[in-house]
């Protein structure tokens, strides 16, 4: 058996002989989802998700085509069992409303914004989500709603910019035609209820809200908080091999630096990645959690737990003993929960803090199962697994420079 | 006989400090070799270079013929190290330990079981090897400690203090281990600062203190050092001030010196029984209560009291 698979299974050994690590890598994430379950309705007998009739507050202070359209979605039929919407015409009293807790969210699509769209103005437009702090869950579909929507009319009003254009310059247009081409086109674009937009946006999100399953949102949140948690102590265990004596043993033996360090590194992983698929399996048997395609499951598992053990590894590289990792180690893995949504997706943060977010597995592993859990299959989280291998690399590239610099042993 | 160890001029700084100075020395096949000195006198770090954990900051060192620094995994493959500490994963059984440590020097399968098997029944352990180490004594991790370093059977053993800290039937077992393992046709270089033990199994002995090889030559040759010379030992009560008797005696005519340790101070005299009178006489005079005087002929101890000034123990 290589030595390198030989340490590492030595390592998975003895992290599930370690009742303390056992709680925490397994008993805590597996509780806590339970707990959010709960909390979320998903054991209740609800929908599936676990949320329904989200009480939503909109403003459409646009009153035109394309603000039409994003209130007749959050009205439409198709959306009536998951979001409850009501409309008032003042924005205050609307976000009054959220901070009064009787609406998950407030929608403000501000005056100008179909004009602002269509004319391609260079002047900022935003439509407003205010979301309710105390309902992250119900907040973050209602976001993600209004994301989609967004990023529809974006595209659509690109690509007719660019369509008249081409067809200026090739002369097929007159350019005295194309303002008039542009409302035309405008006018199929935002079209209410029977545009493309409209249509294939209404048939997503009720796709979505049959197959996702809120459960497979918080199983892997907490997997993945806990997951830091694991690739920490793991991180721990090779400060604390060099504290017992036992690092220095196998330096003594016909085994190299880079093996043992690789045993190491491949102990971690295999802890990680067996604790993640330890949690999915149990709440795929016990609760019936939907994760979705399980080849991008697998993918994402490993990537997810490449990423973390690269923390682990810079965590030892620049702690000095094992209690440092692991005071350093439950700081980060809370501070990478909040910012990468593990209690909850779209929670309010600025957007500086956003980009920071990307930094962490959390983030991307969740983006991931998220998508996983709305029908999306390998091919669309290949982006996640890539910047999730990406961060791993790199991490352990930087830790090994340090361990190079100051020595396995001391 | 050929050598399996020699060591020339070995040094080792760690910054400013000096670790091990100008070490040389060579160890015969079938040798026990031990390295006698107080605690920091540099015994760990050079069994470190030897055993290729670290480069000497300069000199060099061959073991089977290979050098430790230019082919360190050929020279691993021929030693084996037992380390001071317990080197071991407390939450696997001794015989997952050593299969472990075994996999580590490249066994397995078939020949890697019967080895542990024999490992097993050479520490003693076969009976309790499914359980776990850290429900084991101190002196029955020592002896798996000992175990792992016995897989391969290598050809030159270094085992570094391994007795400290166990009880004393467990050090007799393992000082007949290392007996026996050396009349099996193992090389040991063996570190330690009870001077008994390195009476008891050594063919020669260094002594080694603050970095430097200060003595070396078998226990005859070194207890020559200091002629015919006995020490006289000195026990005093607890709430003794042991420096201070030292000192009160220092002076008187036929000491050769005297230091203290604990509760217990050291002459070298070449007569004891010519100087126990004075003594004695100096201690009552000085309010000293003594509790007991032991005469004991020339050993290493004195040897290395006579060197240093010190007891091996200070």
């Amino acid at each position: 058996m290589p030595k390198i698979l030989t340490l590492g299974l030595k390592d998975l050994t003895l992290a599930f002989r370690d009742r303390a690590a056992l709680i925490l890598m397994l008993l805590a994430p597996f509780i806590l989802t339970l707990g959010l379950g709960f909390v979320t309705g998903r054991f209740s007998g609800g929908s599936q998700s676990g949320l329904s009739e989200i009480p939503v507050v909109i403003v459409n202070a646009d009153a035109d085509q394309l603000g039409d359209a994003l209130a007749d979605i959050f009205a439409s039929e198709d959306l009536a069992e998951l979001i409850a919407p009501t409309t008032v015409s003042d924005i205050a009293a609307a976000r009054q409303q959220v901070l009064a807790d009787e609406v998950a969210a407030a929608v403000i699509i501000p005056s100008g914004f179909t004009d602002a769209v269509l004319t391609g103005s260079s002047e900022i437009v935003r439509v407003e989500v205010h979301a309710n702090p105390a309902r992250p869950l119900s907040a973050g579909v209602v976001q993600a709603i209004v994301e989609e929507f967004l990023s529809r009319v974006q595209s659509g009003a690109v690509a007719g910019r660019v369509t008249i254009e081409q067809l200026v310059r090739t002369g097929r247009l007159a350019p005295q035609d194309a303002p008039a081409a542009a409302e035309e086109f405008a006018q199929r674009q935002s079209a209410p209820t029977t545009g493309a937009i409209t249509l294939r946006r209404d048939e997503a999100i009720a796709e979505a809200q049959v197959e996702f399953d809120v459960l497979a949102y918080l199983a892997p949140a907490m997997a993945l908080m806990f997951l830091m948690y694991t690739v920490g102590r793991g991180g721990a265990t090779l400060l604390a091999e060099r504290n017992a004596g036992t690092l220095a043993r196998l330096l003594a033996s016909p085994t190299s630096a880079a093996q043992v360090l690789g045993g190491k590194v491949f102990g971690i992983f295999l802890t990680g990645a067996t604790q993640v698929g330890i949690l999915i399996l149990a709440t795929t048997l016990m609760f019936g959690v939907r994760w979705g395609d399980w080849v991008g499951v697998v993918a994402l598992v490993l990537a997810a737990a490449a990423a973390a053990t690269g923390w682990g590894m810079l965590l030892a590289a620049f702690a000095k003993s094992p209690a440092q990792v692991g005071s350093v180690g439950a700081a980060l893995m809370l501070i990478f929960a909040i910012l990468g949504g593990s209690f909850g997706p779209n929670v309010p943060l600025p957007d500086w803090v956003s980009v920071i977010a990307r930094l962490t597995p959390n983030k991307w592993g969740i983006d991931g199962f998220a998508a996983l859990g709305s029908g999306n299959t390998l091919i669309d989280i290949v982006p996640n697994l890539f910047a999730l291998l990406a961060m791993g690399a790199a991490l352990f590239a930087v830790a090994v420079f340090v361990f190079r610099r100051q020595g396995l042993v001391k | 006989m050929p050598s399996i160890l020699e060591a020339h001029n070995l040094v080792k700084h760690y910054g400013d400090n000096q670790a091990v100075s100008g070490i040389s020395f060579h160890i015969d096949e079938g040798e026990i070799f031990s390295l006698l000195g107080p605690n920091g006198a540099g015994k760990s770090t050079t069994i470190n270079m030897l055993s290729t954990l670290f480069a000497p900051t300069s000199g060099e060192a061959t073991i089977g013929g290979k050098s430790a620094t230019q082919h360190p995994m050929a020279v691993r493959r021929l030693i084996g190290v037992v380390p001071q500490e317990i080197a071991l994963y407390d939450d696997l059984s001794a015989r997952e330990n050593l299969n472990f440590w075994g996999r580590m020097y490249g066994m397995n399968g078939g020949a890697l079981r019967q080895r542990v098997d024999e490992v097993l029944d050479q520490i003693g352990l076969k009976d309790r090897a499914s359980e776990r180490v850290k429900t084991y004594s101190g002196g029955m991790k020592r002896r798996v400690n000992i175990g792992a370093g016995l897989l391969h059977k290598p050809r030159l053993l270094f085992m570094d203090e391994p007795t400290v800290g166990i009880d004393p039937q467990s050090r007799r077992a393992i000082l007949d281990m290392v007996t026996d393992l050396n009349r099996q046709g193992m090389s040991v270089l063996y570190t330690t600062h009870y001077m008994e033990e390195a009476q008891e199994l050594s063919d020669r002995v260094g002594i080694i203190d603050r970095g430097r090889l200060i003595a070396l030559g078998t226990q005859a040759e070194l207890t020559r050092q200091v002629g015919e010379q006995q020490t006289l030992r000195l026990h005093v009560a607890e709430d003794q001030n042991a420096e201070a008797l030292a000192t009160a005696v220092r002076a008187l005519p036929g000491v050769v010196s005297a230091s203290a340790t604990d509760h217990t101070v050291a002459l070298i005299t070449p007569s004891a029984a010519a100087v126990l009178g004075p003594v004695v006489g100096q201690a009552n005079l000085g309010g000293f209560r003594l509790r007991s005087v032991d005469i004991e002929e020339p050993n290493l101890e004195a040897v290395f009291l006579q060197l240093t000034g010190r007891a091996l123990r200070d």
